[in-house]
């Protein structure tokens, strides 16, 4: 075995110094009756090439066409100087960067993924990462009730955010927690007058998708307006986070915190994970907030560097009490995330927004040519809602291309709602293709 | 600083380290590091539709470079760091084996890359399959029914144990229960993770020793008493002998025992958490299982359960049909959705790859030759270095300061001196109960050569903190910064890039 270094006299030589016989002997304070008395039963192992033979015959299962598919994880162009930068050893095979003097690398590359974040949210603060978007919403809705000083317990939810994402915050949120869901209009935003109704004093935080599960850009001011107005904190939810390119900040639309996913950038999509949670807010909360986050300081010389701070909300300082138990992050997805926005910069960041959006339009206008209009009236960006045809996936794969998601797996009142999602991996033969599919 | 310290298989970093700013300094506006396609559709402007005051142009500060620019950012960035691929990397509990280069391979196959979680599931079959084989090997790894590979990372695991378990009492007792059991050496994420559930945490000590007592649980274990959660073996290292008997005292009032997996990594193919007694556990596939710890993840953390708690098991569940697959989301009495889609199925290819690599007899091997290693680092520096527990340890060990004391070197000035010598310190002041803890488990994949030149580099530090104790407060000396100034971090935080920045440092 090409990873186990040790020949047979080097064993030998090793246990003699250890004192013991035998490698049996290393193991017996594990009680005899414990000990496995039969190889594992598990698959024969395999050579390197059978190896990369069976895992590619797998892989070959799978269709390789971008999907015109996201809902929470979106098919995007990885350049591959980005993938070649994420395999340099030193980045990818270290480890948290507890002893920040051999890991500066690590550390200055989450400082500024949590620039990108702050930049991109237009918000004050940002961790080093969460798992995903849905685990960094429920984070987030903790992180209300915490500020509330435990006084307030309700959760109030827009229908319209992606229902994993609230499949999640139900489930973080057990004993003595309320979470309320608010319908969405004909618009596919939120109901403004329900969240008004639904939002009390026992209120901590107000979820809302920004753009929302059907691609839609939400009144994510006037959900603050509401939030603020009964002192809960209000909470935007963002599964594409291209579309902070186009759309505007969610900072300066009144949001106390930012949370989503920022798998678009550099990630591929991996079969929905892992995925890069994002976690942004203001600065007086900076005490409250969940994760790992480093800060720039200065070494015995006077030299700038950067550390991992404010360690004393977490858990290996904190246990019960810490802010949250999260503890390994997804570390290389912000570190790919951050060389992809640093690639793209401000003029490519735009440049790509604006693409995903005029290709999408396209692909709304052709479809509506051709008879599939949209579910709902709302702005979007580069996901949209259509009326299908009941067979309108099937139909998509024998034309070659893959994707679309029947909303009725969700919403049963919207059994004819077909998702969509065009994105610059999506040109314009593809795209008449797919209308040609569904005409 | 005297070299004579310094053992000549001691060379620290001497590799190319060259300032580098931050990406927000290196910035020129107009220029672009990426290829974008032309639209190919006709010109549309998104202000036809969308409110004004939703549009934003530009973003302001966002950095402007090339390609070439970028690439050596981070070219440079990585140089400033040491991973398992740079050398050794004794980190306790962290399992930092080598990452094989097939995995990453493994997981760009553009099948798996490129798949969605979201298309039907005969167009998933190929990533279904893996999912499945992987279930079913880490399945009989922990002698249990079924395991959901649906957790991130190993403290998302904990917690969806937690909730099963939670989920469980509901039924069968009416009541979640109150209190989590935790003995004193645990992780941390172990009482944060019961925290969240509204479970009140009690401490239980361990013995002499370094293990649990029967006896201390048994006085501890009530009906209140959700569950015990234990790491076996422990974070000392020792496997915890009276693990029987004390799943059976848990058992007996109605608990039920969380197993943390974190240090499986001793027991694959040796013994299995399911023929203890233990009811629920998770594995860290970034330990055990060699996916790469990233600089602090994705990691994935499956949970392995017995019969009892699989109705509770996230949506969905991957199963087996003839020679279909698919996730099973009707799953009624699930405890729901942990995080979106199916789990970190990048890291599942990467970990189902390294278990058909090694197969049955080589993951015994690996367990095996990891206690044979962190043994053999023990055997060569034990009479110079103190043990923390003087009874038999698996694949880790805990040594301390206490011989050192009289010199006032430390655990930390320890770890900053075996950067110099050119290693990843071991993991320090953990487990909490050891006084100056250094935490060292070598794992299999480091030679018998390394494992020496190791032990003389703590021998050498030993000898240095007798004779100049000043020379090693003062070090790390050779990487690009030395120690840093984490009180200055926490009381003045600047944890992001501002114009000026960086200007008054």
């Amino acid at each position: 075995m090409r990873y186990l270094p040790h020949t047979e006299s080097d064993i030998q030589q090793m246990l003699a110094k250890i004192g013991v016989k035998s490698l049996d002997e290393l193991f017996t304070t594990i009680p005899a009756h414990l000990q496995l008395d039969r190889p594992l039963a598990i698959e024969p192992a395999l050579d390197e090439r059978a190896l990369m033979d069976h895992l590619e015959s797998l892989a070959n299962k799978q269709p390789k066409d971008a999907p015109f598919l996201g809902a929470g994880a979106y098919p995007h162009h990885v350049p591959p100087s980005v993938d070649q930068l994420l395999l340099r050893g030193e980045l990818y095979t270290a480890y948290t960067p507890y002893q920040p003097e051999i890991a500066q690398g690590t550390l200055q590359i989450t400082f500024e993924f949590q620039t990108f974040v702050t930049l991109l949210t237009g918000l004050e603060v940002a961790n080093a990462s969460m798992y995903d978007g849905a685990s960094a919403a429920a984070e987030a809705a903790l992180m209300a009730v915490r500020v509330s000083g435990g006084k307030r317990s309700r959760i109030v939810v827009s229908k319209a955010l992606h229902p994993e994402y609230r499949d999640v915050i139900r489930t973080y949120h057990t004993e003595g927690f309320e979470v309320v869901e608010v319908p969405f209009g004909a618009d596919g935003r939120t109901d403004m007058k329900a969240l008004e109704a639904a939002v009390d004093d026992n209120t901590a935080g107000v979820l809302v998708g920004y753009p929302n599960f059907f691609g839609v850009v939400d009144d994510l001011a006037g959900a603050a307006k509401i939030a603020a107005a009964k002192g809960a904190l209000a909470i935007s939810c963002t599964t594409e986070a291209l579309s902070f390119g186009l759309l505007q900040a969610p900072g300066a639309l009144g949001v106390d915190i930012a949370v989503g996913e920022m798998q678009s950038f550099g990630n591929g999509l991996n079969f929905g994970g892992p995925g890069l949670g994002f976690f942004a807010t203001r600065e007086k909360f900076l005490r409250q907030f969940p994760g790992r986050v480093a800060g720039a300081t200065v070494d015995r010389t006077g030299k700038r560097g950067f550390v991992l701070t404010l360690s004393t909300r977490e858990q290996h300082i904190r246990r019960e009490k810490a802010t949250s138990n999260i503890c390994t992050n997804h570390g290389l997805n912000a570190t790919a995330a951050t060389i992809h926005l640093s690639m793209l910069g401000r003029h490519g960041l735009r440049a790509l927004a604006l693409l995903n959006w005029r290709r999408a339009k396209y692909a709304r206008d052709r479809l509506a040519a051709a008879g599939r209009k949209a579910v709902f009236s709302g702005p979007v960006f580069n996901e949209f809602a259509i009326h299908a045809p009941a067979d309108a996936v099937e139909r998509i794969a024998r034309a070659g291309l893959s994707g679309g998601l029947p909303l009725k797996r969700y919403y049963p009142d919207l059994s004819d709602g077909l998702l969509l999602c065009v994105t610059e991996l999506h040109d314009k033969s593809r795209i008449d293709a797919l209308v040609a599919a569904l005409a | 600083m005297s070299d004579r310290f310094f053992p000549k298989t001691s060379p620290g970093t001497r590799g190319l380290q060259l300032h580098e700013p931050l990406i927000f300094e290196r910035s020129e506006q107009g220029r672009m590091g990426v290829s974008l396609p032309e639209a190919g559709v006709p010109e549309a402007d998104p202000a036809s539709e969308i409110p004004a005051e939703l549009l934003r142009g530009e973003i302001d500060h966002f950095p402007s470079v090339t390609e070439v620019q970028a690439v050596r950012h981070f070219v440079r960035l990585s140089q400033m760091n040491y991973g398992v691929d740079s050398g050794f990397f004794p980190l306790g509990s962290c399992t930092m084996k080598f990452n094989p280069k097939v995995n990453e391979w493994a997981a760009r196959l553009p099948g798996f890359s490129g798949a969605h979680p979201y298309l039907p599931e005969e167009q998933s079959q190929g990533a279904l399959e893996l999912m499945y084989r992987l279930e079913r090997s880490l399945s009989e790894i922990a002698g249990m029914a079924a395991t959901t590979l649906e957790p991130a990372a190993g403290a998302q695991g904990e917690l969806t144990g937690l909730m099963m378990i939670r989920a469980w009492h509901i039924d069968n007792h009416g009541t979640p229960r109150k209190k989590v059991l935790i003995p004193d050496s645990a992780h941390g994420t172990n009482p944060a993770s019961a925290a969240l559930l509204g479970y009140e945490t009690v401490q239980l000590p361990s013995n002499a020793d370094g293990v649990l007592e029967p006896e201390t649980v048994a006085a501890a274990m009530d009906e209140d008493v959700a569950c015990l959660m234990m790491t076996n073996p422990n974070t000392l290292g020792i496997f915890e002998t009276h693990i029987e008997e004390i799943c059976r005292i848990v058992h007996a009032k109605g608990g039920l025992v969380y197993g943390d997996g974190a240090n499986m990594n001793a027991l694959l193919g040796i013994a299995r958490p399911g023929d203890m007694g233990i009811d629920v556990m998770h594995y860290n596939l970034h330990k055990t299982f060699s996916t790469p710890h990233g600089g602090g993840g994705p990691g994935a953390g499956p949970v392995a359960m017995v019969e009892k708690l699989v109705p509770y098991l996230p949506r969905p569940f991957v199963v087996k049909d003839g020679d279909r697959f698919r996730l099973d989301f009707d799953r009624p009495k699930s405890v729901g959705k942990l995080r979106t889609f199916w789990g970190n199925f990048g890291m599942h290819v990467r970990a189902y790859a390294y278990i058909r690599e090694y197969g049955p007899q080589g993951l015994r091997d690996v367990s095996q030759l990891a206690v044979l290693n962190a043994q053999y680092i023990r055997a060569l520096i034990e009479d110079e270095w103190d043990v923390a527990y003087e009874n038999r340890s698996l694949h880790e060990v805990v040594y301390t300061d206490k011989n050192l004391k009289e010199t006032g070197v430390t655990t930390m000035d320890v770890a900053k001196a075996l950067i110099d010598h050119g290693y990843h310190p071991p993991t320090v002041y953990f487990p909490l109960i050891v006084a100056g803890a250094l935490m060292v488990e070598p794992t299999e994949t480091e030679t018998k050569e390394t494992l020496e030149n190791f032990a003389d580099a703590l021998k050498a530090i030993a000898a240095q903190a007798r004779e100049e104790p000043a020379a090693l407060k003062a070090m790390p000396k050779k990487p690009i910064v030395e120690r840093l100034d984490e009180t200055r971090a926490a009381r003045k935080p600047v944890l992001r890039w501002t114009p000026g920045f960086g200007t008054e440092a």
